[in-house]
């Protein structure tokens, strides 16, 4: 039987979205942040949600049309205030929304432990810090180590540049970014691909993401202008 | 009666001049990761007959400066979510990648923004509590703890023109004990097991005005040099 991972349309990629689920959105500022499967979350009306993501947001769309949407009860990220977060920064100062600090680097090694079966890890990012607060410390080797434990989602959001039926991907440039690691993090996961290729044009030696992390695709190439 | 000379009185570093003066003092071959803020702007005052290698928490390394007007990729940025270009030899790579470079100790130098310096090497950079601002750590902590050396680039003083060099931070620590040295608007200083050693300062300035807008204690190094960068 012939794998087809490919979906027709948004809708099709979202289905299954529920009050209540983590989610996991691939991005770093604006690069690389699949806009118009989080514009479908938003049409899904699932609300009471987790985001993770490295940044929470900016201008009016994407991601901040979702924190802005009031669906978000919970954001799991590194950096979620910049230059026009309007949306994530007046829902936070109302405590309308809560905010997971985790630093960025703890962010992604968290996903990675999710995805490659590790059941916690010891970091020295965070000792002696309020991020560190209430967390097992350990020292290894003379030097002092913060227990850190794996970070799942339900359903990750991922842009990539090129992907098969399979699912295989490429991405552009620093597009890449977290993608890789929530793709391996989520129980679902699903791309938005600029490009949908044949399995034959796809070069073993570069591809990025093989396609067993993998479980949907939906062909997403337009020229819209999103305000993020 | 004598004139007393304060810092108010001499011609502050401008930030991209501030930026130059740091990335002079960056060794040939190095692997360094610039910061949110001042050390962002090295990028594009980095020596020319040098090979130094930028690297980025989103996954790049071996980026130059930035692109010319027009020629922008929404899909090529730097951790402050700015433009760039990448130079030949440049790689892209997963984000958990870019901190394997950051934590095991493959990275030479990080160059850092902050809030408060202590006169040990303390760091706070992520958070100042104030609810109206949401706190944001990025990659700060790991490049901290990470990094082979780290390099403080600020204004010597807050807006008031309070001392952010200090003797205890008052603000939440990015981590304890880590800054190498402080370059700001007025002076360049390494952060030794002596105490704060003044390395260079602006023109006009002397040790005692220096002293009068930092907290902990100073000395002057025997070779202190005048701090001048291009405008």
């Amino acid at each position: 039987m012939a794998i087809d991972k490919i979906v027709p349309t948004l809708e099709a990629a979202v289905a299954g979205v529920a009050d209540g689920m983590t989610i996991m959105i691939s991005g770093f500022g604006f690069a690389g942040v699949p806009n118009d499967l989080i514009e479908a979350v938003l049409h899904t009306g699932a609300t009471g949600l987790t985001v993770i993501s490295n940044n929470a947001g900016t201008g009016t769309e994407g991601l901040a049309a979702l924190v802005g949407s009031g669906r978000v009860k919970r954001i799991i990220c590194s950096y979620p205030r910049s230059k026009g977060s309007d949306h994530f920064d007046s829902r936070y100062a109302a405590g309308e929304i809560e905010l997971e600090l985790v630093p960025q680097g703890t962010l992604s090694e968290r996903m990675r432990a999710a995805g490659a079966g590790i059941g916690a890890f010891y970091c020295p990012t965070g000792v002696g810090t309020e991020l560190a607060a209430g967390k097992e410390v350990r020292n290894i080797g003379g030097r002092d180590y913060v227990l850190e434990l794996p970070l799942r989602a339900d359903i990750a959001l991922i842009q990539a540049e090129k992907a098969d039926r399979w699912g295989n991907l490429t991405y552009s440039k620093s597009a890449r970014n977290f993608a890789p690691v929530m793709a391996m993090a989520a129980n679902l996961t699903v791309v938005q691909a600029r490009h949908i290729v044949p399995l034959e044009a796809m070069d073993p030696e570069t591809i990025v993401t093989p396609s067993i992390f993998v479980d949907r695709v939906v062909h997403v190439n337009n020229d819209r202008q999103w305000d993020i | 009666m004598t004139m007393t000379m304060t810092a108010d009185a001499v011609t502050r570093l401008s930030r991209r001049q501030l930026a130059w003066w740091a990335a002079q003092a960056i060794p040939d071959g190095s692997y360094v990761n610039l910061g949110i803020g001042v050390p962002t702007l090295c990028a594009n005052v980095m020596p020319a007959d040098r090979e130094i290698i930028l690297h980025s928490e989103n996954g790049v390394l071996g980026f130059g400066p930035a692109p010319a007007p027009g020629q922008e990729d929404r899909d090529l940025i730097n951790a402050s979510k700015e433009f760039i270009t990448m130079k030949p030899g440049g790689a892209y790579f997963v984000h958990s990648d870019a901190f394997v470079m950051i934590r095991g100790g493959h990275v030479d130098l990080a160059l850092l923004g902050a809030f408060e310096v202590s006169g040990g090497g303390d760091l706070a950079n992520w958070t100042t509590g104030d609810r109206r601002f949401p706190p944001g750590v990025g990659g700060a902590m790991d490049l901290a703890v990470g990094a082979k050396a780290v390099w403080v680039l600020t204004e010597h003083t807050t807006k008031k023109g309070e001392p952010k060099i200090v003797n205890r931070c008052k603000y939440p620590l990015t981590a304890p004990g880590v800054v190498r040295k402080v370059f700001t608007d007025l002076a360049e200083i390494d952060v030794t097991a002596d105490g704060l050693l003044v390395r260079a300062m602006v023109e006009g300035l002397d040790l005692e005005a220096l002293q009068a807008v930092t907290e902990p204690k100073l000395r002057l190094a025997g070779d202190c040099r005048v701090m001048a960068a291009p405008a």
